[in-house]
């Protein structure tokens, strides 16, 4: 065993990857997110990637926690400490690891393949064999050998035990056997680390103070709080990855904000469909009457909804979606991440049609335009996107509070309620009376006088059917004077400008914020200086457009192959497309700055004048 | 062409308890062929509405696409109508439904909107015990695109042309009583007296009440080869029970106690009375009504009246506990947690 000091490059504090290699299925990701809860706990920043299969046991399963001191919230692509729990990938896990970097695994059997790398410290521990002496049954066994590696991976970088032990006993409550039992296999690891590598590695844990006033959550369980908070009672759904927890978040939420004590009634409803046709139809139906309605669901799930996307927009009728997308195209890659449904939401559905959508780049934001997202749908009678993904949906990030101001009153948009009808001499359901394209709505029930019919086919601007070319045109003009309106109230675009003058700039959308703004600090580095904008919302705000035509050169940062953002500034807007540069990551995994920096630099050596 | 208005005249006509004719509950100029056998379904409605004095504001009238689709805007134009895609009325309705259990959900469909691209909604509202009156216009053939073989067709049922159907029917009372609604019935368009009566209980049934009409397409199925034709379903429908509707308020005293007729009250108020008109057959009895159905005896008979009735399932608005005010009524104040709550609920997140 080479001396672990000797082969280690250079000290790191609180700015490493600590990459764990699992088997699927045997309860790791209790473990994994335990030293990640841990080192957020010990005040250091962390970013925690979950890198999963398709599969419910046995195939390969990474978690990637970034020990980042300067608070970057990407991967970084990089793994300075593995921890090699699976034989299946030790060839792979061992490759991967940075040089002058150390690998974990269990010595239980011996793996000399595991110290083929001179620049790899490879340290065994006997995980299997220490749980085999202590704990009974086969199950118990395999589960406690991930926790006694989490008391090696303490004891080898100076994570604090009395705060592991601290989350231990929030995690298992009143089971003092639990606790009992997991406490004696972080021991185990932890004393075994102490005894055998008495000498501290150079990557190390050390208590900061920079996650005051921080919380970690995912996207998904964010987005399902944001529901609760806009007033949303009704939810539909079809099970889909990556897009389940949204709903069980929802459910776990009214359970416990919702359910009057005293009767067991319910003050929401939620319908797990047959399909996402119907769950889409559900959504649909209770928006039309009333209520805040929502459907959460992936690519898969949106081609499935098409044709009743474009029922609702045509005959407006407020719901909003949650498209957590996955690579695809088809079935895809179920499991990982991508952008690539842009351009089939912005045009969902057969004919002319233009939707509204929002994009979150991470938790917090899934939080406010969750809520966002109720008014705009009920302000525009109309289906509202809420474009996020995989990477923000299902990872926990670190991200501020989420806050809440208790002043907030939904925005139930134009609805007439039963005096205002009782007032009025007739009612038409889409007669433009204020000349911004939104008119006016009724709910069933409420009055004879509001009674309309809502269709998919032909009608006028009373409601009734037509096949009139110029009644027909009439209300497909106001559809689209409708949409473009909405890029005023569709949140505003984040601009982060450089303190250099620039003519160069990124453009880009939901998660890749955090990879951009790392990668904006690298090249600068470099002596690249670009000015950043995040686009929130399309139809594109006036903002979007004044940013591309101050700049010469645009890079679009996103995550497809098609470079799908870009489309729909060029079509949307009338920027030069020449301008407009792709910097394009579908690789599915969530978005490091590499890409981004080496995308660049390689289109300006490529132009001959990398600053 | 657009929607026509018809031309309201109520002068001498009786009034409901509303104070309303039965003109008040009619919609638009329908547009189906002269003699549609949905007509007269359309009329049915509107009478058993008029019949039961409800507001025409309490109905919400919800189809899918085809010529049933089409007749939600012929009745009750008072009250508020969605016709949205193909064989997805039912999912629009459960949604509805959900969020104001107050209405009386109407849904309209056909044989290729529920039986064939809507057949899984048709079997999920049905499992979730959607409270809500569906009815079926069944006339085995696809009308607006000209005549194909519907998923309801029979066996050996010929086109105008005379080409046989060679695949098996889909019964969708079959259908309905395996995937468990509580109110199945098979009424042919051409009897108002056994409809009605039908439609009124099934809009007093808490939960899934189905009503199967052969209903005649008189354009494309009315041949001597089909066995939807009016002359072939005149011939051979047999009502098995004669059913009654009769609201609270004309509450009967023992003098009918005599008649033999099978007394259930409904949840929602007003009692049927139902009349075998086969001396063994109960309608309480499910497994009598899927052989009833199923057994081809050879002679073609179409079996009606109300087939099957069970008052006792949790409608889905009971299964999902949800609150006597409609969640579309719910005021915000009742669904925000607050601000506190969400400081102390981020704990765990820390």
């Amino acid at each position: 065993m080479k001396d672990l000091v000797e082969t280690a490059s250079e000290v790191r504090v609180n700015d490493f990857v600590l990459k764990i290699a699992n088997v699927n299925g045997t309860g790791s990701a209790s473990a994994n997110g335990l030293l990640m809860k841990a080192i957020f706990r010990m005040g250091v920043p962390v970013v925690g990637k979950n890198l999963f299969p398709s599969n419910i046991q046995g195939l390969p399963t990474w978690y990637e926690i970034r020990l980042t001191k300067d608070a970057y919230m990407a991967r970084s692509g990089t793994a300075e400490f593995m921890v090699a729990m699976n034989a299946e990938t030790y060839k792979q896990d061992l490759a991967e690891v940075s040089p002058g970097g150390f690998l974990l695994y269990d010595s239980t059997w011996p793996r000399p393949d595991l110290h083929a790398r001179e620049d790899v410290t490879a340290i065994g521990v006997p995980l299997a064999r220490m749980c085999n002496e202590v704990f009974e049954n086969a199950r118990t066994r395999v589960l406690m050998k991930n926790m006694a590696y989490v008391g090696a991976v303490a004891g080898l970088t100076g994570l604090d035990v009395e705060v592991i032990k601290g989350l231990v006993n929030e995690m298992f409550g009143t089971k003092e056997h639990l606790i009992t039992a997991n406490m004696k296999a972080i021991n185990l690891g932890l004393d075994y680390a102490r005894e055998h590598y008495p000498d501290p590695l150079p990557l190390k844990v050390e208590a900061m103070d920079a996650t005051a006033g921080h919380i970690m959550i995912d996207g998904n369980t964010a987005a399902a709080l944001g529901c609760v908070y806009a007033g949303a009672t009704f939810g539909a759904w079809y099970p889909i990855t990556p897009s389940t927890s949204l709903m069980d978040g929802f459910k776990s939420f009214c359970e416990k904000f919702r359910v009057d004590k005293e009767t067991g009634e319910k003050n929401f409803c939620i319908v797990q469909g047959e399909d996402e046709l119907a769950s889409v139809g559900m959504a649909i139906g209770a928006g039309w009457n009333g209520a805040r309605a929502f459907t959460p669901t992936s690519g898969p799930g949106i081609s499935l909804m098409s044709e009743f996307i474009g029922f609702a927009y045509y005959g407006e009728v407020p719901v909003v979606l949650f498209d957590v997308q996955r690579a695809g195209p088809s079935t895809g890659l179920p499991t990982r991440t991508q952008q690539c449904d842009l351009t089939l939401a912005a045009y969902a559905s057969h004919g002319d049609t233009k939707h509204i959508l929002l994009f979150p780049a991470n938790p917090k934001e899934c939080f406010e335009m969750a809520v966002q997202s109720f008014d705009l749908a009920e302000r525009f009678q109309t289906p509202i996107f809420f474009m996020t993904d995989l990477d923000i949906g299902m990872n926990d990030w670190m991200v501020p509070e989420l806050d809440w101001d208790d002043s907030y009153q939904p925005d139930r948009g134009k609805v007439l309620g039963k005096d205002e009808l009782e007032a009025i001499e007739k009612f038409y359901r889409y007669e433009d009376k204020d000349g911004d394209g939104i008119t006016y709505r009724t709910l069933p029930g409420v009055h004879p006088k509001g009674a309309y019919f809502t269709r998919g086919s032909g009608h006028n601007w009373k409601g009734g059917y037509t096949e009139d070319s110029e009644e027909y045109k009439e209300v497909v003009d106001r559809l689209v004077r409708k949409w473009k309106r909405a890029a005023d109230f569709v949140p505003g675009p984040v601009i982060k400008r450089c303190d250099a003058p620039t003519r160069r700039a990124i453009i880009s959308v939901g998660g890749c914020d955090g990879a951009v703004i790392e990668a904006l600090d690298q090249l600068s580095a470099k002596g690249v200086n670009l000015n950043y904008l995040r686009v929130r919302g399309f139809p594109f705000n006036a903002e979007v457009e004044a940013f591309m035509s101050e700049h010469d050169e645009v890079f679009v940062v996103e995550q497809n192959r098609d470079g799908q953002l870009r489309t729909l500034l060029v079509n949307e807007t009338d920027v030069n497309k020449d301008k407009l540069v792709s910097v394009l990551d579908y690789a599915g995994m969530s978005a490091n700055p590499k890409f981004i920096v080496e995308g660049i630099c390689a289109h300006l050596d490529e132009l001959g004048d990398a600053a | 062409m657009t929607s026509m208005p018809k031309p309201f005249i109520d002068k001498h006509l009786p009034k409901n308890e509303l104070g309303l004719t039965v003109r008040n509950y009619e919609g638009v100029m329908s547009t189906l062929c002269a003699g549609c056998g949905h007509d007269s379904v359309t009329a049915a409605l509107v009478q058993a509405f008029w019949e039961l004095g409800l507001a025409p504001e309490s109905a919400a009238k919800v189809s899918g696409i085809g010529c049933s689709s089409k007749t939600t805007a012929y009745f009750m134009g008072q009250s508020h109508g969605i016709n949205c895609v193909h064989g997805r009325m039912p999912s629009v309705a459960t949604g509805a439904n959900a969020v104001n259990g107050d209405l009386h959900y109407i849904g309209i469909s056909g044989d290729g909107d529920s039986l064939s691209i809507g057949f899984g909604q048709f079997a999920h509202a049905i499992r979730r015990n959607l409270n809500m009156l569906y009815i079926i216009e069944n006339n085995g053939v696809y009308g607006l695109t000209k005549g194909q073989f519907s998923a309801s067709a029979d066996i050996g049922s010929t086109t105008k042309k005379g080409v046989p159907n060679e695949q098996t029917p889909i019964d969708p009372c079959i259908q309905a009583l395996t995937l468990g609604a509580g109110f199945v019935a098979r009424a042919f368009s051409g009897d108002k007296s056994q409809l009605v009566p039908l439609v009124k209980a099934a809009l007093k049934h808490k939960g899934f009440a189905m009503i199967d009409v052969i209903s005649p397409c008189v354009t494309f199925n009315d041949h001597a080869g089909s066995t939807k034709s009016y002359a072939h379903t005149y011939k051979y429908y047999h009502p098995l029970v004669h059913t009654d509707f009769v609201a609270h308020a004309e509450e009967i005293t023992g003098q009918y106690a005599e008649d033999g007729a099978m007394r259930v009250t409904l949840h929602d108020g007003g009692e049927l009375r139902l009349r075998k008109t086969d001396s063994d057959y109960d309608p309480r009895d499910k497994a009598q009504a899927i052989e009833t159905l199923m057994i081809n005896d050879g002679g073609g008979e179409i079996r009606t009246g109300l087939l099957y009735l069970n008052e006792d399932m949790p409608d889905m608005h009971a299964a999902n506990k949800l609150p006597q005010t409609p969640l579309n009524q719910l005021p915000y104040e009742a669904l925000n947690p607050g601000k506190a709550a969400l400081a102390s609920l981020q704990k765990r997140y820390r």
